[in-house]
């Protein structure tokens, strides 16, 4: 695929844009005998699923966070009962639940920054290498995003190992380095640096790649004419190629901020199915709020709430993708 | 990727400014930064399939070397004693199979009437489409479980299935949406003026066009379902666990035993890293076809 190929829409007559939703029928040049009907059939199987699978386990969501649901209900004992915003004012009055917030942000912040300045800075570099240095690191990029999220944190853990890691090994062959047993998940924040590492490294490659397509459209005579009027590589950078690659420099970090708060295979599996209280990110603490505590509709208002924090990161993605959306 | 479609097109030594041999002094430079990070971001791959194949014992050595020590299918062996291997995998494929055959054709239908017909109300459903892929699916364990226990589909491996079409049917829709607005409308109108129906017209040559991006989308769908981890973990006893599960409990039940556990992990990852390298490409470029011009 080339840049040929994603300028193809463009390329397109572009009757096609949807109609303005005020105007009921706009004259249309191809409307099929099926009139209005085919298209909605040709998407009812699809509706029909998502609403069953997606839709109701939503609103399940809302109305669970508002009622009393545990173990006794769960078995149909007891028939669940509404209890107003009960369990949102015993979320929100724990100290405990506002350092996971914290943490969650912290981590997810950590993670998404990283991703896309190391991210950047690859894709800058993948321009200047040589082909098969670009070719290598294209290998070792598409291998690593590649490998399932399970199997990337089962060697994490392999090589964090405080015994017998790789790690430690490398680091202790530093002058005046011992780290031989260290254990790094004895403490939280060491702990979540490495699952941190894990998931940028695992983040990196959709980043990059993405990013290398954006830089092959951007056009050499402006990189050209402004170094010519003087700019440096940065100033080219930050005022040339930055201003272009905008709208998918935002679309990677929106999509990047909703994967990296969703975390949690990575740290459940990484802790061994029962990740400590100093290890607890929003989604961990929702599931464990459910199913360990067996408090459902605690852990209901948790993951809504998760939701609710998201919702401007998506906001601002999905005006990103139908600004793109508009182009065909 | 174009990146790697037109190697050096932007490093033309002219745009250094100055002599060649700075030049290339200057991409020598490059070329080291660009080994180094080829060998950080392989290292993970490199040391899970290092540990796989050299004899246990070596793999507890406190100086370990990073070399290969030795090839042995020891690891293989033992991690296929330690617990079944082939029932989880067999689930697995079942599941992602059948996830990628439902979701790829009511997928197709949806993603042509988004794309091919104008109708009042497109615009919400595409709207929808996009949204419900930012839904996280962490937060929705819970209803889906209840969902899936008032059914009684609990522990099925149909309840698995439809709980994976949650994710993969918007994922599906919006990437084959993607490949059909890149052929452009003009071919089908062709066909139709020299007396195609609009099926046929769709068969003979919207189909075979599509069919590449179709395959490409299965494929990545494949992946999709055959990785995730925490849906097969609540929704399947351990009777009926997945591959995936498979290897987390590895993780949990015989920490120590590495050497075997990376052998388990190499059989998971290789199938899977090959499937992505043959339609990663074609994946991209369809994510971000046009991204640019927005």
């Amino acid at each position: 695929m080339s840049a040929a190929d994603t300028t193809t829409p463009a390329k397109v007559p572009p009757p096609r844009q949807a109609p303005p939703p005020a105007v009921p029928k706009a004259p249309r040049a191809r409307r099929s005998p099926g009139g209005v009907a085919l298209p909605w059939m040709l998407l009812a199987p699809c509706l029909l699923i998502l609403a069953l699978v997606l839709g109701y386990p939503l609103v399940r969501l809302v109305t669970l966070s508002f009622q009393k649901f545990g173990q006794s209900q769960l078995w149909g004992f007891q028939p669940a009962e509404s209890v107003g915003f009960d369990n949102f004012s015993k979320v929100l009055g724990d100290g405990e639940f506002w350092a996971v917030v914290v943490r969650t942000f912290v981590f997810a912040a950590g993670s998404v920054i990283f991703t896309m300045v190391v991210g950047m800075l690859i894709a800058l570099l993948l321009q200047r290498v040589s082909g098969w240095v670009k070719t290598l690191i294209n290998i070792a990029l598409v291998a690593s995003w590649g490998m399932p999220i399970i199997v990337a944190t089962t060697v994490f853990k392999w090589l964090f190992d405080s015994d017998y890691g790789i790690f430690n090994a490398l680091l202790s062959k530093l002058p005046g380095v011992d780290m031989i047993g260290h254990n790094w998940f004895a403490s939280g924040p060491q702990g979540l640096a490495v699952i941190m590492l894990l998931v940028v490294w695992g983040a990196v490659p959709f980043v990059v790649i993405t990013l290398s397509a954006g830089l092959t459209q951007v056009p050499q005579e402006l990189e050209e004419a402004a170094r010519l009027d003087g700019a440096g590589s940065w100033g080219v950078f930050r005022y040339v190629t930055l201003p272009i690659l905008k709208p998918i420099v935002v679309m990677l970090t929106t999509l990047s901020v909703i994967w990296d708060m969703g975390v949690f295979p990575q740290v459940f599996v990484m802790r061994g199915g029962h990740p400590e209280a100093e290890f607890q990110l929003l989604t961990t603490y929702s599931y464990d709020r459910a199913f360990v505590v067996n408090d459902y509709a605690q852990g209901s208002a948790i993951a809504l709430l998760t939701v609710l924090l998201l919702l401007g990161v998506v906001a601002v993605y999905m005006r990103q993708m139908l600004k793109i959306g508009e182009v065909e | 990727m174009s990146a790697v479609a037109t190697p050096g097109r932007t490093s033309s030594p002219q745009r250094e400014g100055s002599g060649p041999s700075k030049a290339r002094k200057s991409k020598a430079g490059w070329n080291l930064l660009g080994l180094l990070v080829f060998v950080t971001a392989g290292f993970p791959v490199y040391w899970m399939l290092n540990t796989a194949f050299k004899p246990a014992k070596d793999a507890i050595d406190p100086d370990p070397s990073l070399l290969p020590t030795g090839l042995t299918l020891d690891n293989f062996r033992r991690a296929l004693d330690i617990a079944d291997f082939w029932g989880p995998v067999g689930r697995s494929l079942i599941v992602s199979l059948a996830v990628v055959v439902i979701g790829v054709a009511v997928g197709l239908l949806a993603a042509l009437a988004i794309s091919r017909f104008a109708f009042r109300g497109r615009k919400i459903v595409i709207v929808g489409i996009l949204a419900v892929q930012m839904v996280p699916l962490v937060a929705m364990i819970i209803p889906v479980f209840l969902l899936l226990n008032d059914l009684d589909q609990y522990d099925k491996l149909s309840g698995l299935i439809i709980t994976y079409l949650t994710f993969i049917l918007p994922f599906t829709v919006w990437t084959l949406r993607g490949f059909i607005v890149n052929i452009p409308r003009e071919l089908e109108e062709a066909a139709m003026v020299d007396g195609c129906s609009r099926t046929g017209a769709f068969v003979r040559v919207v189909f075979p066009l599509l069919a590449p991006g179709m395959v490409a989308t299965s494929v990545y769908g494949f992946i999709q379902a055959w990785n995730e981890y925490i849906y097969a973990l609540m929704l399947m006893s351990q009777k009926n666990q997945t591959a995936t599960v498979w290897l987390g409990n590895f993780t949990t039940k015989h920490g120590t035993e590495y050497a075997p556990m990376m052998a388990g992990s190499t059989m998971m990852a290789v199938p899977i890293v090959v499937l992505f390298l043959i339609v990663q490409r074609k994946m991209a470029a369809g994510l971000t076809a046009g991204a640019v011009k927005g």
